[in-house]
């Protein structure tokens, strides 16, 4: 099914079943990325179809962060093919990733502190009004559409003026993730959209990556947090130290399994032995008597 | 999973405080500047040795006129600081565009306005040049801009040392074209009974102009952007490279437009017009509340800024001190607009 020699394989590397003869959205064909010396990634494959939730799982520095920002355009493969809706494409920049329908929500978030939250949900995509030398940014539709996607949220904005700075942890994710779903046309890159949040928060969340997923958006979703990852996802994809385990979908592997090929195995039995000592009363008294409690 | 809706959002929220207006003036970033100059206004209309003089009509005139010729500067500057980047080769620039402007006119001959539409492509290259170097190295633009401000003043010495022997051209009030451009750049307007230049339209027009393009295009939401966090702006579709280049052609252009102000008033130009410009512009920026980091400013704050320079210098000449005190007052405004304007900005952040 490929061919290395010639370049770009001749089709997608992980065909999930029952997608035979589907295009992919977007599908990375043995990518590599080195800075430097430093190899982030190493002949990863992966690819998102309409209508699913691929989870890309990894601890942290496996590489999930440099391989969606590959995806989005931020940086572009040392080696490698990629190609979105079938067409192979070379992003030089977010701007033309964003163009193609690609709407990512950075691990940094990607957010100016200072500027208001309404300003930061449409910086770069400013909707205008007026003609040329007097054309304005439409500053009131803006405040209209923000209030309205973070009510979609859940969120209810005091002011859409205060600076983004001045929201929670959560909030201001759930900025970054309503305006990756108002832009991204086609799909969605969440990278750990989950990590910094509580329980209700997160559920917000996932609540939101199905909802897109039922509209049809391929979605990738970055986590190291398996109980997130697990009960959302369509396949997953583990990433280690950049370099990939391969793409199972949910039939193929249980949520214990991810798990382990996430923790490199051993790591977790010892964690699991270690875990079990304190399941013994007497452990757990002899703890608590330790730390003066 | 999609089956529990989230609740019906309430219509008010509860935690909204209610908004005092004279709290939210001191959370915007140019009521530091705004009250510095009505309370520098006070000083020299009360004390009784310059009341008299900084009152009158010509006492105003005097000091909007030195207030007009930084501010012209300043609103091109407010927004490259804005933008995360300073310029320090405008001194220089003014330099260069009145000699440029005058050795054609004077020397070769030609009319006075193909003369200063070279001095202007003159300016826009210099400043294109600095935000070329700026983003394509990633350095810092003041080391940038303080090379290009040498080395633009040591190009103009020089070479007009060259042509003419001299380091002054005068005699520009006898080129083709003169008397229509000294009417654009250098008219003074009758209002009762004193004469106001026109450079004080061109100050306010672009105070109007430059914060309509802040507060209200797309561009300025960019000039944010670009300022509080090139990385991020980048990253949602923000032509990054491409702002900081025009706003540094714009800090070029008004130094341009300043030298023209005064080339056509004065009739004449010297090598060291406009030195040390730079830094009084760069001083009514951060008066008027912006950060020296990006992201966070106002337009009309450094026009407020360029004002309490204006009051500062003819206010000392009215109230009788030595103008020496002049540069003590403006540091020390400069220390306390610093201060002042941090707290503003921890309270726009939300703090008490
Ligand atoms: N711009 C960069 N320059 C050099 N090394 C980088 C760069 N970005 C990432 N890396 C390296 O690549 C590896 C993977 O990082 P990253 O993709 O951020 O991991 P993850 O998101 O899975 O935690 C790390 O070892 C990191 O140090
Ligand atoms: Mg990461």
């Amino acid at each position: 099914m490929t061919d290395r020699t010639s370049g770009i394989p001749d089709s997608p590397i992980e065909v999930p079943p029952g997608r035979q003869g589907q295009t992919p959205l977007l599908d990375l064909r043995h990518v590599s990325k080195h800075f430097g010396r430093v190899i982030a990634l190493s002949d990863v494959s992966i690819n998102v179809y309409p209508g699913e939730v691929m989870c890309l799982l990894g601890d942290n520095g496996a590489g999930k962060s440099t391989l969606i920002k590959v995806l989005c355009g931020v940086h572009q493969p040392s080696d490698g093919a990629y190609l979105v809706e079938g067409t192979p494409v070379r992003f030089t920049s977010p701007r033309e990733a964003l163009d193609a329908g690609i709407g990512t929500v950075y691990q940094d978030l990607a957010m100016i502190p200072l500027m208001s939250v309404a300003r930061n949900f449409f910086l770069g995509s400013e909707p205008t009004k007026g003609v040329v030398p007097f054309r304005r940014f439409d500053l009131e539709f803006a405040d209209k559409v923000t209030r309205e996607e973070m009510a979609k949220m859940g969120i209810i904005l005091r002011d859409t003026n205060q600076p983004v700075g001045t929201l929670s942890g959560g909030e201001r994710q759930c900025v970054a993730i309503a305006r990756a779903v108002y832009f991204g046309a086609k799909v969605l890159i969440l990278d750990e959209p989950t990590a910094a949040l509580g329980v209700k928060e997160a559920s917000v969340v996932l609540r939101y990556i199905a909802q897109a997923r039922a509209r049809g958006l391929g979605v990738v979703f970055i986590t190291h947090n398996v109980d997130h990852a697990y009960p959302i996802g369509d396949r997953f994809t583990i990433l280690n130290r950049g370099r990939s385990y391969g793409t199972f979908t949910k039939a193929e592997v249980s949520h214990a399994e991810v798990m382990k090929m996430m923790a490199g195995g051993e790591e977790l039995e010892t964690l699991a032995k270690e875990l079990e000592k304190y399941e013994n009363p007497n452990t757990i008294a002899a703890i608590n008597a330790a730390s003066g409690n | 999973m999609s089956a529990s809706a989230a609740p019906a959002p309430p219509q008010t929220d509860e935690r909204v405080a209610k908004v005092n207006p004279i709290r939210q003036f001191f959370s915007r970033p140019e009521a530091g500047a705004i009250s510095g100059a009505i309370a520098i206004w006070l000083v020299f209309a009360l004390y009784p040795v310059s009341q008299a003089g900084f009152l009158s009509a010509r006492g105003t005139a005097s000091y909007l006129e030195v207030a007009a010729e930084l501010g012209i500067l300043a609103v091109p500057v407010a927004l490259l600081m804005i933008g995360g980047e300073f310029d320090l080769s405008i001194g220089s620039v003014i330099g260069i565009c009145g000699m440029v402007t005058a050795m054609l006119a004077t020397e070769i001959g030609w009319n006075i306005w193909p003369a200063l539409a070279v001095a202007l492509l003159v300016a826009l290259a210099i400043g294109a040049l600095n935000g070329f170097i700026v983003v394509r190295t990633g350095l810092p633009s003041f080391i940038v801009t303080l090379a290009t401000l040498f080395m633009v003043r040591g190009l103009t010495i020089a070479l007009t040392r060259l042509v003419t022997g001299r380091t002054q051209i005068g005699k520009l009030k006898e080129a083709a074209g003169y008397d229509s451009a000294a009417f654009i750049f250098a008219k003074e307007i009758p209002i009762g009974g004193i004469t106001l230049p026109v450079s004080i339209l061109w100050w306010i027009g672009l105070v109007i102009v430059g914060t309509w393009l802040l507060q209200r295009t797309q561009f300025g939401n960019w000039i944010y952007g670009v300022g509080g966090n090139p990385h991020a702006a980048r990253n949602v579709g923000v032509p990054v490279d491409k702002v900081k280049i025009i706003l540094f052609m714009c800090t070029a252009a008004s130094a341009w437009l300043l030298s023209t102000i005064q080339a056509t008033t004065y009739g004449g130009t010297d090598v060291l017009r406009g030195e040390n410009r730079e830094f009084y512009a760069i001083i009514a920026a951060v008066i008027g509340g912006n950060l020296l980091t990006g992201g966070f400013g106002s337009v009309v704050g450094a026009a407020f800024g360029a004002l309490i320079y204006g009051m500062i210098q003819q206010g000392v000449v009215y109230a009788g001190i030595d103008a020496d005190w002049v540069q003590f007052f403006l540091g020390a405004m400069l220390l306390v607009a610093v201060l002042v304007n941090r707290a503003i900005r921890a309270r726009a952040m939300g703090g008490k």
